[in-house]
């Protein structure tokens, strides 16, 4: 259970990005979540609720963009997706083999509400 | 509506303090591992018994991540190295931080292998670099052989397996070979060792293994 202490981190990081006045208008938070970067989504996007309860950024909600995990075989050049993180080859059996994608643990964007007429 | 880009890795601040924790401890010319496992694999008493071989002819210090007590600090403390307890208070891992704020308990030019002993948890470690040169993963035979493929995770990131209480093989219907099969088709890189705290199997291999590394980074 460290998705508290990861809901901290992303809240810190739109702190970073985002003016003070403006946190209220922070609609969602996109973050990558691999299949392989060792968070439970639902159990980040509860802390991220309850952190950010009676906060300029109550208003505020994470949306998960899930990255697969998948792998790149070296020897038979198949790419395999494999959601239970065996990285030996399930084709030719090989061990020379690459993971791809699939440890993502990221903060992709951040979506504010009426920023345009701010910026005029 | 209006996006802003940020494409930042969440714990980059972990990170961070990580990659700073790293050049602290290359500027010392020091090997430091992260030993994790689920509670009970055996970490502290193989911790013990490393201390017993080397301790004297290596200049070893620990630091103990528990989330309550200093009964682990306690028992290391025994073998006259330099040990700091970190409790988390609830807290599953250590984080770079934390170790960093521990470092300034030691003497760093006077130590050439430091080891982490982080919280009994296979899981939310994984994440979190320390700064440390490897993670090494201790597994028991009572555990289950499937351990490494229900926790691939931290087997990923591992680059040493320790099998420990091999001396209980005969009554838990343990199979060594498939823990190492199971582990290896996680991570086939993994170097494994094979360890009994109470018959002292495989322990010498173990630490001669560290000495090795230990010389490796100038120590």
């Amino acid at each position: 259970m460290h998705e508290l202490s990861i809901a901290e981190n992303i809240v810190e990081i739109i702190h970073q990005h985002v003016e003070k006045e403006r946190l209220i208008d922070v609609r969602s938070v996109r973050v990558k979540v691999g299949a392989f970067s060792g968070v439970v989504a639902d159990s980040l996007e509860f802390s991220y609720q309850a952190i950010t309860a009676a906060t300029p950024l109550e208003q505020s909600f994470l949306s998960m963009e899930r990255i697969p995990f998948v792998v790149l075989c070296e020897d038979c050049k198949e790419k395999l997706m494999n959601d239970d993180g065996v990285t030996q080859c399930l084709s030719c059996g090989s061990y020379r083999t690459k993971i791809i994608s699939g440890r993502e643990l990221q903060v992709k964007d951040i979506e504010l509400e009426d920023a345009e007429k701010e910026l005029v | 509506m209006s996006v802003l880009t940020i494409e930042r890795k969440v714990l980059e601040k972990n990170d961070d303090i990580a990659r700073r924790n790293r050049e602290l401890f290359a500027a010392n010319n020091l090997f430091v591992f992260n030993l994790v496992s689920s509670p009970g694999s055996g970490k502290t008493s193989l911790l013990e018994q490393t201390l017993k071989h080397l301790n004297g002819s290596v200049r070893i210090a620990v630091v103990e991540g528990d989330v309550q007590t200093d009964f682990d600090a306690q028992r290391i403390a025994k073998f006259n190295v330099p040990v700091v307890q970190i409790v988390t208070n609830g807290g599953c891992h250590l984080e770079a931080k934390l170790v960093h704020d521990a470092l300034a308990n030691f003497d760093l030019k006077n130590v050439d292998l430091l080891v982490i002993e982080n919280v009994g948890n296979l899981v939310c470690p994984a994440n979190y670099d320390l700064g440390e040169a490897m993670k090494v993963v201790v597994v028991s035979t009572t555990e289950g052989d499937d351990k490494p493929l229900k926790y691939p995770g931290m087997f990923h990131n591992a680059s040493v397996l320790i099998i420990n209480k091999i001396d209980l093989v005969p009554y838990v219907n343990s199979n060594p070979d498939m823990i190492k099969k199971n582990a290896l088709q996680i991570n086939p890189a993994l170097k494994i060792f094979e360890t009994s705290c109470a018959t002292n199997k495989g322990i010498p291999e173990w630490c001669e293994w560290l000495r090795s590394q230990t010389k490796k980074c100038g120590g």
